[in-house]
């Protein structure tokens, strides 16, 4: 089998003009979506450049014949992920403009620049010179012109070849939505509505603390009233306080 | 006579390469995390094109678990944001080095 620039060629002559535009629209698409990832300065613009990019993987699914990934693509891609991207980042008010001109390590774009076009050089060298499209057919069975199309021999693969991996992913599932929970969990007991609660649910967990101090002190005052339970979290934490309040400047201007 | 698979593959490798840089250069840990989602996809990209290259449904199959190992790793990761804005205030890589020595 013939190395190198040969593998390209037949794009110019073999392929149909709809294939060609299809391939040509989406890569556009993917690159520059890429790209706009990478170099937007607000994080709300990097999740939007981000559904750009999905969308053009999920239109080469469809080029190359895997129509059920890209459905799940967009559903579960641009319709689930990137939601809760977005959700995050309204929900934590990170949603300001970022100055991307400082840096505090001056080597450290070039240096990343360099390797990226290592990496790109490296993977295009094995992408067309390399002998693949040879050895023995693997277990899970061909993937073009079965019947009921790629829906039915993908979920036959998954349900036979693969069955066990897909009950481990239920167990991975289940692990996930618990380590969220756990981890969004407060470590403090949510405080009734009130300025006071208020105060206290602005402070957050100590910052100066381990979570065994934050609640020790939510056990030794919190239990009569809230009020208290501020007034120890104040003094817990006066000297953090300032610089906390200082963050949260920040964080709105 | 679709586009040959090293098109695809080519595409695929760029695809990480960007990814991979976002990941290096940007310091907001929702962005680094969107770059992965770019180099996720890359990969997957390259599993359809073979799937397609070989005529073999196991290529799909693996992007089908890929896709599902993603979200769970989304959910779990933002879920560390939230828990570590909560108790630093921001979302900068740099400014979370409390593990250092």
């Amino acid at each position: 089998m013939p190395g190198g620039f040969v593998h390209l060629l037949p794009l110019l002559g073999v392929s149909s003009l709809v294939d060609r535009i299809t391939f040509g629209v989406g890569a556009t698409i993917i690159v520059l979506g890429a790209i706009g990832v990478v170099i937007s300065r607000n994080p709300v613009h990097a999740a939007l450049m981000l559904v750009m990019t999905l969308f053009g993987v999920a239109v080469l699914f469809v080029e190359e014949g895997a129509n059920f990934l890209a459905a799940v693509q967009v559903i579960v891609y641009a319709g689930a992920i990137v939601v809760l991207f977005l959700f995050v980042i309204m929900f934590l008010g990170v949603d300001r403009e970022e100055n991307l001109a400082e840096e505090p390590l001056p080597l450290q774009r070039p240096l990343a620049l360099g390797l990226m076009v290592l990496g790109i050089a490296g993977l295009l060298l094995l992408a067309i010179g390399a002998r693949w499209s040879v050895g023995p057919q693997s277990v899970a069975g061909p993937a073009a012109n079965q019947p009921g199309g790629d829906v039915a021999a993908l979920g036959r693969s998954v349900f036979t070849t693969y069955l066990f991996a897909f009950e481990i992913t239920a167990a991975l599932l289940v692990i996930a939505v618990v380590g969220a929970v756990v981890l969004a969990r407060r470590l403090r007991p949510p405080a009734e509505d009130g300025p006071e609660g208020r105060v206290e649910t602005s402070e957050g967990p100590v910052l100066t603390g381990t979570p065994e101090e934050a609640d020790a002190d939510g056990d030794e005052a919190g239990i009569d009233s809230t009020e208290a339970m501020a007034r120890a979290v104040a003094e817990t934490v006066t000297s953090a306080r300032d610089r906390s309040e200082s963050d949260d400047e920040e964080v709105r201007s | 006579m679709t586009i040959p698979g090293a098109w695809y593959l080519a595409l695929g490798a760029v695809l990480f390469s960007i990814g991979g840089l976002g990941l290096l250069v940007r310091r907001n840990v929702l962005v680094m995390f969107m770059c992965i989602e770019l180099m996720l996809n890359a990969a997957n990209l390259t599993f359809v094109t073979f799937a397609r290259m070989l005529n073999d449904i196991g290529g799909q199959a693996l992007v089908f678990f890929v896709l599902v190992v993603a979200a769970a790793e989304v959910v779990v990761g933002l879920g560390l944001v939230v828990a570590i804005f909560r108790r630093r205030r921001n979302t900068t890589a740099d400014d979370l080095h409390m593990l250092k020595g």
